[in-house]
């Protein structure tokens, strides 16, 4: 605490003679461009500068042109020169929240869908994450080349990889109709995957299939933290496996999974390259989730203001859970440190 | 440690990201209108026509050579898969970053017309390309809305045609192909059997089906915009059109239920290899050469007319399919450009090109040749005689979105043993237009 702004301005030439008498000796007198209090406070914010001005470039400049389109009326007509689009005002989102209106109840349905489809898809994409790092926490033959195996999907392309779901999903040819209808005769004739209801069922798979490698890499790290000596005492006191889970494990795993969830959650719910893939530019009703729908709203029918308006409520929605989420389990962590 | 960790990562990211938005740039630079600032060079945006966009590189390529040597004009050749044309053609738009020739599907002429994206082909400008009456009456009509300066002119024209199975009709005791669609639905059932159906259909394609709502509507009288460009999509004759259609799989069954879920051309697949007797298609020589059908195992005939009288009904039985070829507004070698649509419609070019992609010439001159081969003999008189243009409104793209969008989900319910008679039809149809947002 010995800077102060009259030393300040005195500037480096005075340092020598400070008022405030000699400087730490653990620091040498080195000359420098930058002003001390800039050099103490001020450095983490030099050094996030470009980060920032990038953020701000790449992420909030389009935000904030997003939003301003969500309030023209911006079609085909005005896309060469988007200032000319006369305003709408709030008339985009009117239409979008009018759940009486088709426009708005096709948008709600597509809401739903996709909460149905996040809350599977993180859930089980998770459940399988932390079921395989735990059975693959201890040392044994071959753990290697399976956890090198799950995390293969991971690794693949996302096109590449859903594109070969399609194939598979295919009713006439595809290789799960022929398991379970050819070879297994489970069902009565082939069913139809890629079309009507059981679409929302594919997405869940192949998402799942998709998501669930990270969550398994980010808990076998987390898990790498937890000290054996735990285990150990806690086996001296008669714990079992389900104990040793309940209350060492979960527990530590606790930061992680906040995060894990939040991220995992974000990325489901705005998922676009796989339904695209999968289903293509028209989703079938069972399975259009939100960003496909609101990519026909804004793309195939040129209608850049509505769908602009749509991805605003969209962005408000993600907000406010993550917010809400990151307040309560915030929350409960700093109960447990206090 | 912690510190010069993270600090590392945001110095990545930061470079990253850095690379990423340079990435993005490049193309032409952003300017006002056309101008002739680059005049030795072009970009031109080429659609898919042939078999994969390498084979259209191998097509293309050395005609551009050709017109380099003429002009001194280099183009720079992108050839574009469909699924992402229009997408590319919006960014284009709004950006001003864009080709300055490029192709485009002729039903969004008079959308990217309202866009202002593309060069007015007004009276000079078609004096520098030889003139308007080069091209046929059909094609030009899809070029933009009527009264205005066209968006575009023709590059490629194309029309459906009923492609037949010889054998399979021989086998079936058919002698000729079907007319009516009465005919086709009696000779489909013939054909249906041991696996074997009579029709294929690319079910799962939106823009497909809405090609063929778009005919039955006209066969049925009726239209799905009024003259004022407002949709009528759940007109009474639009849900028959559509009905009649969709009943092909649903109430006939002479579609085999998997085509509800086609949408990569599985159905010309099918054909080809004698899984179904009869295709609804565009041009489809090479796709099932491609697949190992010869030439002599199939025939062509027009599609099949509405039986018994004709009030009010059109004589319809394809649209006018095909490609135009536009100027990008932002062009800064105006002239250039233009020497080259010259050049892509000259008659010597017309012929080259249309033989190698199997469509038919916009342009008169190059249509007096002898037909090539029967696709071409057909395709030349359904353009002539019966094919009409998709409905030149802004709104057209929705249409093609809307109702194809509908007819997939209606197929996909007759295919899964829902019922979908006139009031599911009804309803669906409903559905689609109250989505049009005005």
């Amino acid at each position: 605490m010995t800077t102060t702004a009259p030393h300040e301005a005195a500037g480096t030439a005075a340092a020598g003679t400070s008022p405030s008498g000699a400087s730490p000796p653990n620091r040498p007198p080195r000359r420098s461009f930058l002003p001390d209090r800039i050099r103490r406070g001020g450095l983490p914010y030099l050094l996030l500068l470009p980060a920032l001005a990038l953020e701000l470039l790449i992420h909030i400049v389009p935000m904030v042109i997003g939003i301003a389109m969500s309030f023209k009326q911006l079609t085909h007509e005005y896309i060469r020169n988007w200032g000319s689009a006369p305003w709408a005002g709030l008339d985009n989102f009117r239409i979008a929240v009018d759940f009486d209106a088709p426009v708005g109840r096709a948008l709600l349905h597509s809401f739903a869908v996709t909460c149905g489809f996040t809350v599977l898809a993180v859930g089980l994409a998770w459940l399988f994450g932390v079921t395989a790092a735990i059975l693959m926490q201890d040392r044994f033959r071959g753990r290697g080349l399976l956890r090198a195996l799950f995390l293969t999907p991971y690794a693949l392309p996302v096109y590449t990889a859903v594109i070969t779901w399609s194939f598979l999903l295919q009713r006439d040819n595809g290789l799960v109709n022929h398991v379970l209808h050819d070879q297994l005769g489970i069902t009565d004739s082939p069913t139809f995957w890629l079309v009507g209801d059981n679409s929302f069922w594919a997405l869940v798979v192949t998402s799942v299939w998709r998501t669930w490698p990270f969550a398994f890499l980010m808990l076998t790290a987390a898990l790498q933290n937890i000290p054996r000596e735990s285990y150990e005492a806690a086996q001296l006191d008669g714990a079992g496996i389900r104990q040793q889970i309940r209350h060492i494990t979960l527990p530590a795993l606790r930061p992680v999974n906040q995060v894990l969830i939040l991220v995992l959650f974000l990325w489901t719910f705005n998922d676009f390259n796989v339904p695209y893939v999968l289903f293509g530019k028209a989703a079938p009703e069972a399975a259009d989730l939100i960003s496909i729908h609101i990519y026909q709203a804004s793309f195939e029918t040129w209608n850049f203001g509505s769908g602009s308006a749509m991805s605003v409520l969209l962005l408000l929605f993600l907000l406010v859970v993550t917010a809400a989420y990151l307040l309560v389990t915030g929350r409960g962590r700093r109960g447990e440190h206090g | 440690m912690r510190r010069t960790r993270m600090a590392a990562v945001a110095a990545l990211t930061t470079a990253l990201t850095a690379a990423l938005a340079t990435g993005c740039g490049g193309g032409t630079a952003l300017g006002g209108g056309a101008n002739n600032d680059s005049p030795k060079e072009l970009t031109y945006w080429a659609t898919n026509q042939g078999s994969s966009l390498e084979a259209d590189k191998k097509v293309l390529g050395p005609e551009l050579k050709k017109f380099e040597q003429q002009t001194g004009i280099k183009v720079h050749l992108e050839v574009i898969p469909w699924a992402t044309v229009l997408d590319r053609i919006l960014a284009a738009a709004s950006s001003g970053q864009g080709p300055d020739v490029l192709n485009l599907g002729n039903t969004w002429s008079s959308s990217l017309q309202k866009s202002n994206a593309l060069l007015p082909f007004d009276a000079k400008n078609f004096k520098k390309i030889g003139g308007k009456d080069r091209f046929a009456p059909a094609p030009m009509a899809a070029t933009g809305a009527a009264g205005k300066d066209p968006a575009a002119v023709p590059l490629y024209s194309l029309t459906y045609a009923l492609y037949y199975n010889k054998q399979m009709f021989k086998e079936a005791g058919i002698s000729r192909p079907p007319t009516t669609w009465d005919e086709l639905v009696a000779d489909g059932k013939k054909l249906t059997k041991d696996g074997t159906y009579g029709l294929a259909m690319e079910g799962g394609n939106p823009v497909e089906n809405a090609h063929h709502a778009f005919v039955f509507g006209k066969q049925h009288g009726a239209d799905f915009f009024d003259a004022s460009g407002k949709p009528t999509f759940d007109k009474p004759a639009n849900v028959a059109a559509v009905k009649q259609y969709i009943d092909f799989l649903a109430n006939d069954k002479i579609a085999a239920p998997g085509n509800a879920e086609y949408a990569q051309n599985q159905s010309v697949r099918d054909f080809a290899t004698g899984k179904a007797g009869m295709l609804l298609w565009q041009a489809a020589r090479t796709s099932l050469q491609a697949h190992g059908m010869k030439t002599d195992e199939y025939g062509v005939a027009p599609v099949p007319f509405q039986s018994g009288g004709t009030d009010g009904r059109r004589n319809v039985d394809s649209m006018v399919a095909g490609i135009n070829l536009g100027v990008f507004q932002n062009t800064d070698n105006v002239d250039g450009a233009l020497k080259f649509v010259k050049f892509m419609t000259s008659t010597e070019e017309q012929r080259i090109l249309t033989t190698k992609y199997g469509s038919i010439s916009p342009v008169l001159e190059a249509q007096r040749s002898k037909p090539r081969d029967k696709d071409e003999a057909v395709q030349r008189e359904v353009l002539a005689k019966s094919a009409a243009p998709l409905p030149q409104v802004p709104d057209e793209s929705q249409f093609e979105t809307l109702v194809g969008g509908a007819m997939k989900e209606l197929l996909a319910d007759a295919a899964a043993g829902k019922k979908t008679g006139t009031a599911e039809v009804q309803a669906a149809l409903t559905k689609a237009q109250q989505q049009m947002q005005k």
